[in-house]
Parts: structure tokens; sequence; C-alpha cells
């Protein structure tokens, strides 16, 4: 069906700017953790089987593809926590509106963007430290 | 040709319109979305650690952990929190970037026959566990 309604000027007349970027990401650590309710799904239902079951998605989740996974999802699950606040706090309606979004006026309101970046960044981290160290602690 | 697409005789757009657009229920799934949001943060946080611990125990240890009651109405809780939010995420961007009818409407009824299905696999594991989970411990 041929649409002749009026169609959102093309990305490239805007000036690049953080936002874009937490939107991009956003969406796609949305999607990449819902491919990660496939894993959750996979593991309860091992668990609800049988130990070999359990013991194929352990193995699954310990070999270097699913520990690379693991670590993508983690940060993917910061990201997406973190920026959803955003999303939380300017649908409240705080720190929101077009004052906020002049630079010279308000630069908090773009700066949040690399804070919550580095944040989820930090936080996969310091997960990943306290699981090694939870590991560590427990074999020795 | 018709001057006003979509328009046929005398009935009025409006006529036609009514009943097919979100006007109305439209502001339900994004209430789901920020209310099942809100949810996920603790609960995924919650979960994240429950992970980390699980995935290095054995599995009697593991069974033992799920079927603890907080654990197992917390897990039940967030798998449907999850799926939920996943799904109304996913909608959006079917919308989005599937421009052929048959395929949009096509992946739109499997995503929710799949999220459906995922989430009441995730919850009848739970119970499953939950219920039968006490001979291991």
């Amino acid at each position: 069906m041929p649409n002749s309604r009026p169609t959102s000027p093309h990305l490239g007349i805007y000036r690049w700017r953080v936002n874009m970027l937490q939107s991009t990401l956003h969406r796609l650590t949305g999607l990449f953790l819902c491919l990660g309710t496939l894993l959750v799904t996979w593991g309860l239902i091992a668990a609800a089987s049988s130990g070999e079951a359990w013991n194929l998605f352990a193995a699954f989740s310990g070999s270097w593809i699913g520990l690379v996974l693991l670590f993508l999802w983690t940060w993917s699950l910061w990201f997406h926590l973190c920026n959803g606040i955003q999303h939380l706090v300017r649908d409240v309606g705080w720190n929101f509106g077009a004052a906020n979004r002049d630079r010279t006026h308000d630069p908090v309101y773009w700066f949040a963007g690399w804070v919550i970046i580095g944040v989820s960044v930090v936080l996969t981290v310091l997960t990943w430290g306290l699981l090694l160290m939870h590991v560590g602690g427990g074999a020795a | 040709m018709n001057a006003y697409p979509g328009q046929e005789g005398l009935r009025n757009p409006l006529k036609v319109a009514r009943g097919l657009g979100p006007s109305r229920s439209g502001v339900r799934p994004w209430w789901i979305q920020r209310i099942t949001a809100v949810a996920l943060l603790p609960l995924s946080i919650w979960f994240l650690f429950l992970m980390g611990g699980v995935l290095h125990s054995d599995y009697p240890m593991v069974l033992a952990t799920i079927a603890q009651p907080v654990h197992a109405v917390f897990l039940i809780v967030f798998v449907v929190c999850l799926f939920w939010h996943g799904a109304l995420g996913l909608e959006v961007i079917i919308e989005d970037y599937m421009h052929t009818r048959w395929l949009e409407t096509t992946l739109q009824i499997a995503l929710r026959f799949g999220a459906l299905l995922g989430a009441l696999a995730c919850v009848m594991a739970v119970l499953a566990v939950w219920l039968t989970g006490a001979a291991y411990y």
C-alpha cells in the first residue's frame, strides 16, 4: 500500500548527541536481553527436568561462548536498567522539556547519558569481580 | 479520484477509524511497560545474584535454591514481568522495522504465542521444582 503521508527528515540532518547512542543501545540491549530469556527458560526447564539436563545447561553456561554471552548479557542488563531509570525519571517529567535540552541552560541533561554508559560498565565489572571473588572464595 | 483516501462515499472517516486505532486502550501497554520496568529493577538485580550463586552449584543445591518459597515466588513474578516487558518491547521493534504487512502480522502473532509459551514454561518449571523439590534437601 503506497503511503503518501510525509515522512520524518533523514537522520543525517541532526547533530550527533549522546541520546542517539542511548536510544540505539536501549533497543539493541533490549533485543539481546529478549534472547537471554531463552537461556532463563532453558535453565529453569533443565532444573525441573533432570540432573543431566541441568549439567548440559551448566556446561554451556560455563563454556567460553556461554561466558562471553553471560558477560554481554550482564552489561546489557545494567545498561538497559540504568537507561530505563532515566526513561522513568523523564516519564515523570523531571529534568525533561525543551528548556532542559538546551545545552547552555542544562548541561546535566546530556551529561546524564555518558554517566549512564559509564555506570553500566562499572557495574558490569563490579558484578563479575564479585562473581569471581565468590568462586575463588568457594574454591579455597 | 477520491480526495480523502480511505473515505468511501459519504461515510465520515472517523466512523471508519473509531474502534480500530489505539484510542483509549492505547495507553494500557505503555503503563504495563512502565509497571513491569519498575518491578524488574529490583527483581533483575536479585536474579543476577541468584544466577551467580546457582551456576556454580551442583544439581541438588540448585533445586534446593529454587525450591525456597521466597526464591520460587520471586522467580515466578520475575519471569512473568520479564516476558511481558520483553514482548511489549519486541512488539514495538516489529512495528518499526517490519514493513511487509503479512510478515509483520505473522511475527506479531508468533511473538504473542512465544512470550506466552515461554512465561508459562518458566512458571511451570519453577512450580515443578518448588512442589517436588522437597525430596532433594
